[in-house]
């Protein structure tokens, strides 16, 4: 396509649509589900329970160190059907443009795609393309949905967290959310971190291969680790307790939260993930993980407890005990 | 040496742990003054590192607490004034006016942003020149002097979209009047660092001086708190209460010349209304007439109709100290951060909202 | 915010009344005006967007002497 901006005339079905379609995304998503182009992608589907999942991405800015939207938007699809103990498969994307926005940087952006999605082994086999005008959105939003297959036997829900089981998490936490406020401008911190948006299908598999009782997993996004932790509990009403110690974070993380005044725990993270397994296969599980690129920083934070359900309580180095809410609101929006 | 983490060492914290249990004999109540150390008293669980004998008590340390309703429904009539843009600290957002708060009224269409510094409001400013920024100032001492430095820059460089609506208040005056109310028999506080890194610790002099009570100016790191509380059992064993500087990396008896000269040049002390501690004389600043043509107040005429505070708030109790967040029979119940009935559960310095979010 | 939120930055660099400050490899700039005196190399306390302070090395070193002592087997009773 000749274009530098996307027009308009790029959302609406025609002829500029069509090339912005085979220019761009074809070329990039390639893959015989998508080439058709029909209306609606047709496969065959292994056996097993489906895992259907959607997301939208808004984040701001769209371009970070370590990542971007549209890998964040493979990412996080990909590890929404993992924590559930799926195999991911299939991704559709849909795109919401504003007119004027480079061409250029949307290219950048579908190359991302394309670089995650085979970092993960699925395929985008269906999307859709909207053009609005100037000021009726900001720049670009992605929306993706991804289906994949659970096998029998698997079943990993927030739901089921047993009394003592063990609570790991697969690396540092709070990465991603100050890497994104690094480059607002407003903030004025520039920072060495780099997003850990990654696809953690791989990382899940090995939880799951190395043990049979995997309850939970969930990656601790919007919201940070407190978030998921706090939803784990209220899902399967039951206490849960953690050690301030064993909870990863880099310097830099640190670093950045005492000058804005921010908690790690409550800070986003799209590349790690939280799993609740058996005490028995905790060593397993964790010797699993710290063989993965992603889960080398791997650690036991904690334990299911029968007491106080739906509550998670936290003990700092001094040994005082004490409770993890949920925040309200993000202090910041549109971080992922 | 001088990073936070070498004063979290919890050997270091649990070897004045111990100091404090084999010291303390006779039972003393503590305000903690300021908001940050509410926050980081409850954040660090230091409650659960002391003996019984020590009773610890939240003071109205949180600027946006003690903010009167009436300056945030000011406030919210300035962000609706069409070609105004009102920036503010982020913790002033969501405070409820007596109608709505900053956040509603940006959500519904005003110019509100967020800033970490008044610089960034002087740079709204310069960079809208079509429009009229406001910035709204609070805090205590601390943050007084970099809000008149805004203030005094705006006039050298000519940024006449600039002012300044100020709602700073000073610290001493609200320790007399907490004092003077003796709604608690206190028999010590816990002066903030940071005011004092720009007051020195001889703002403190009055109350061992006048008052008779032990005083220990601390940081905010568990190691600081801790030394400040093991400085005030010592003055309470021995009941020689005397002003102590628990935080000398930071803190020094004259402060910080240079910062409290802006503040004088910039502002003037007056009146001022407390929530919780209602009106205290000579307790707020306000902005000298010199630099009138960057005071809110006379630039801008707006209707604001009779401030109402929230029914069945109990904010003023919490602030006074007299009532701990969990007494307060909407805590948890009917106001969450979610849902903040008064300022006390919205800021990050509020006792209801550390209470809540660690225990 | 905290109002009282006030960290220890190191001084790297600086240029009239501004400054640059890092905090564990993060980047940040500090107006220097009310602290005349800072050199590169200095802690300052950093509160919104300003250094109020400049954190003396020989304090810290004597807060810890002093808490070696006060808290070591032969403190003062």
């Amino acid at each position: 396509m000749d274009e530098k901006i996307v027009l308009l005339g790029h959302g609406s079905g025609g002829g500029l649509s069509h090339e912005l379609i085979e220019g761009l995304f074809v070329r990039y998503f390639a893959n015989p589900l998508l080439l058709p182009l029909e209306d609606a992608t047709v496969f065959r589907f292994p056996q097993g329970r489906i895992a259907f999942t959607t997301d939208s991405y808004v984040v701001k800015p769209l371009f970070f160190p370590g990542g971007d939207i549209g890998r964040l938007a493979v990412c996080g699809t990909v590890n929404d059907l993992s924590m559930r103990g799926a195999q991911p498969l299939y991704l559709s994307a849909g795109f919401i443009i504003e007119e004027g926005f480079p061409v250029s940087d949307l290219e950048r952006i579908v190359a991302s795609m394309a670089t995650a999605a085979k970092e993960a082994g699925v395929s985008i086999v269906c999307g859709d393309t909207k053009v609005v005008e100037r000021r009726a959105a900001d720049g670009l939003y992605i929306n993706t949905a991804g289906v994949g297959v659970v096998a029998e036997g698997i079943s990993v829900s927030i739901r089921n967290a047993k009394p003592g089981d063990a609570v790991i998490v697969s690396g540092t936490m709070g990465d991603h959310g100050v890497c994104v406020l690094s480059q607002r401008k407003s903030l004025h911190f520039r920072s060495p971190l780099q997003s850990d948006a990654a696809p953690l299908n791989g990382l899940a598999r090995a939880v799951l291969e190395a043990s049979g009782e995997v309850h939970a997993m969930r990656d601790p996004t919007r919201g940070g680790l407190a978030t998921t932790l706090k939803e784990i509990a209220t899902g399967s009403s039951v206490g849960i307790e953690v050690e301030e110690e064993q909870i990863p974070v880099s310097d830099a993380v640190r670093g950045a939260c005492e000058m804005l005044g921010l908690d790690h725990l409550y800070l986003a993270n799209e590349g790690k993930l939280v799993a609740v397994v058996a005490a028995s296969d905790a060593s397993s599980v964790l010797e699993a993980m710290r063989q993965d690129p992603h889960g080398r920083d791997a650690s036991l934070i904690g334990r299911i407890t029968a007491d106080h359900p739906a509550m998670v309580t936290i003990r700092n180095p001094f040994g005082a005990r004490r409770i993890l809410e949920m925040l309200a609101s993000d202090q910041f929006p549109r971080i992922c | 040496m001088l990073r936070s983490d070498a004063f979290r060492d919890p050997v270091i914290v649990e070897k004045l742990k111990e100091k404090i249990w084999a010291a303390s004999t006779r039972s003393i109540k503590i305000m903690e003054f300021c908001g940050t150390h509410t926050h980081a008293v409850h954040r660090f669980g230091i409650r659960g590192l002391l003996p019984t004998t020590i009773e610890m008590f939240s003071g109205p340390g949180c600027p946006v607490c003690v903010t009167d309703t009436a300056d945030i429904d000011y406030a919210v009539a300035l962000s609706r004034i069409p070609d105004v843009i009102v920036t503010t600290f982020g913790d002033l957002l969501k405070v409820p006016g007596s109608r709505e708060s900053l956040l509603l009224s940006r959500a519904s269409g005003a110019r509100v942003e967020m800033v970490y510094s008044p610089l960034d409001a002087l740079k709204f400013a310069s960079d809208n020149p079509s429009y009229r920024v406001v910035f709204l100032g609070i805090g205590f001492e601390t943050t007084a002097p970099a809000v008149a430095a805004s203030i005094v820059e705006a006039e050298r460089s000519g940024l006449g979209n600039y002012s300044v609506f100020s709602m700073h208040k000073l610290t001493p005056p609200a320790m007399r009047a907490i004092l003077d109310f003796h709604e608690i028999a206190l028999d010590a506080i816990l002066c903030p660092g940071h005011v004092s890194v720009v007051t020195g610790w001889k703002a403190w002099r009055f109350l061992p001086d006048y008052h008779h009570i032990a005083a220990a100016v601390a940081g905010f790191e568990p190691v600081d708190i801790l030394r400040g509380i093991t400085e005030i059992v010592r003055q309470c064993e021995e009941d020689k209460p005397r002003i102590a500087n628990a935080y000398p990396r930071s803190v020094t008896r004259e402060g910080n010349g240079a910062a409290q000269e802006m503040m004088e040049r910039v502002f003037e002390t007056g009146h001022a209304s407390w929530r919780g501690l209602g009106k205290i004389p000579m307790s707020g600043l306000k902005i000298r007439d010199g630099y009138g043509l960057h005071d809110a107040t006379r630039l801008f005429d707006v209707e604001v109709p009779e401030s109402s505070s929230p029914e069945g708030c109990h904010c003023g109790e919490v602030i006074r100290g007299v009532l701990a967040p969990n007494g307060c029979p909407l805590f948890r119940s009917v106001c969450t951060p979610a849902h903040p009935v008064g300022p006390c559960m919205v800021s990050t310095e509020g006792s209801c909202a550390a209470y809540y979010l660690y225990g | 915010m905290h109002m009282c939120l006030a960290v220890p930055a190191l001084i790297t660099k600086i240029d009239g009344t501004m400054a640059e400050a890092t905090l564990s490899g993060n980047e940040t700039s500090v107006n220097v005006l009310f602290t005349p005196g800072v050199k590169v190399g200095d802690y300052v306390i950093m509160h919104a967007g300003y250094a109020i302070g400049i954190m003396s090395s020989s304090e810290a070193q004597e807060t810890f002497d002093l808490l070696d002592e006060m808290t070591g087997e032969d403190a003062e009773e």
